[in-house]
């Protein structure tokens, strides 16, 4: 098992160097590719286990609800920027600065970083600090509303929980 | 081809828009926090937008060589997980050196 774990971490980061190698160069003869094959599986063997790390239970399902999760993340960066321009161009500035605390379910490393990065990009939140042991999260709010759909509605605490199974 | 450049159009038009706006919030906001506020997102978005653009400009225009709208994918990909963290990194540096954040009433900075 601990092998196959080890042949399965190779082959995926092989597969993912090679196809990128062959995107970047451009060039489809012998010498090129060759020497970005043998290139790609040195380094895959040496190093593996920074790109596929862990345990490899139901990766793929994780993966497939990833997917499912970039488009709506994509949906509230627009939100976001318009929120911005609105406040920025709006004479007044209704901004009101808070800072706010909470702590999730989150444990590992993946989904936390997942979810800081999404309160970083969605309307109105960045995050500050993030405590791994506790999965609690340290976020600059720049008013009340951003705030308390963070605080009260959780929905993207929710969602990120629901991709990576971490309820 | 009109539709086409009526599209890449608007996508140039629109990032410009918000990298526009996110360097008026840089100016026009009070403090450190709420200035990385517009600028770590609107770079996001405006940058995505125009990469876009370049990206549905080239598919129409150059059709021969379509590696490189990958190269430009890979870009978009690329800025939107580097964009968020460091913004968090910066967020978090000023954080630690203990720079106060402004609240509703105070002076802006």
């Amino acid at each position: 098992m601990k092998l196959g774990e080890r042949a399965f971490g190779i082959l995926l980061s092989f597969g993912i160097m090679a196809a990128f190698w062959i995107l970047l160069s451009g060039i489809f003869d012998a010498f090129h590719l060759i020497s970005g094959l043998v290139c790609c599986s040195i380094v895959s063997i040496i190093s593996h286990d920074l790109l596929v790390k862990g345990k490899s239970e139901k990766k793929l399902l994780k993966s497939l609800r990833l997917l499912i999760y970039i488009p709506w993340e994509l949906w509230q960066i627009v939100l976001a920027n318009i929120d911005v321009a609105y406040r920025v161009l709006h004479p007044k500035m209704p901004i009101d600065p808070v800072i706010i605390e909470f702590e999730t379910t989150l444990r590992g490393e993946f989904s936390l970083v997942t979810l800081a990065n999404s309160i970083t990009l969605t309307p109105g939140t960045i995050t500050i600090l993030v405590e791994p042991a506790r999965g609690k999260f340290l976020v600059h709010a720049i008013a009340k509303e951003p705030a308390e759909a963070l605080l009260v509605d959780q929905t993207m605490q929710k969602k990120v929980a629901h991709v990576f199974m971490e309820t | 081809m009109v539709i086409v450049y009526g599209v890449v159009t608007a996508l140039l038009g629109a990032g410009v828009f918000f990298t526009l706006v996110g360097s008026i919030g840089l100016l026009r906001f009070p403090d450190f926090y709420t200035r990385l506020h517009a600028t770590g997102k609107c770079d996001t978005l405006g940058g995505g937008l125009v990469i876009l653009g370049a990206m549905i400009y080239h598919l129409f225009q150059y059709s021969g060589t379509l590696l490189v709208i990958a190269k430009l994918a890979f870009l978009v990909f690329f800025i939107f997980i580097a964009n968020p963290t460091a913004t968090h990194a910066i967020m978090k540096a000023a954080y630690k050196a203990g720079v106060e954040p402004w609240c509703l009433g105070e002076e802006r900075r």
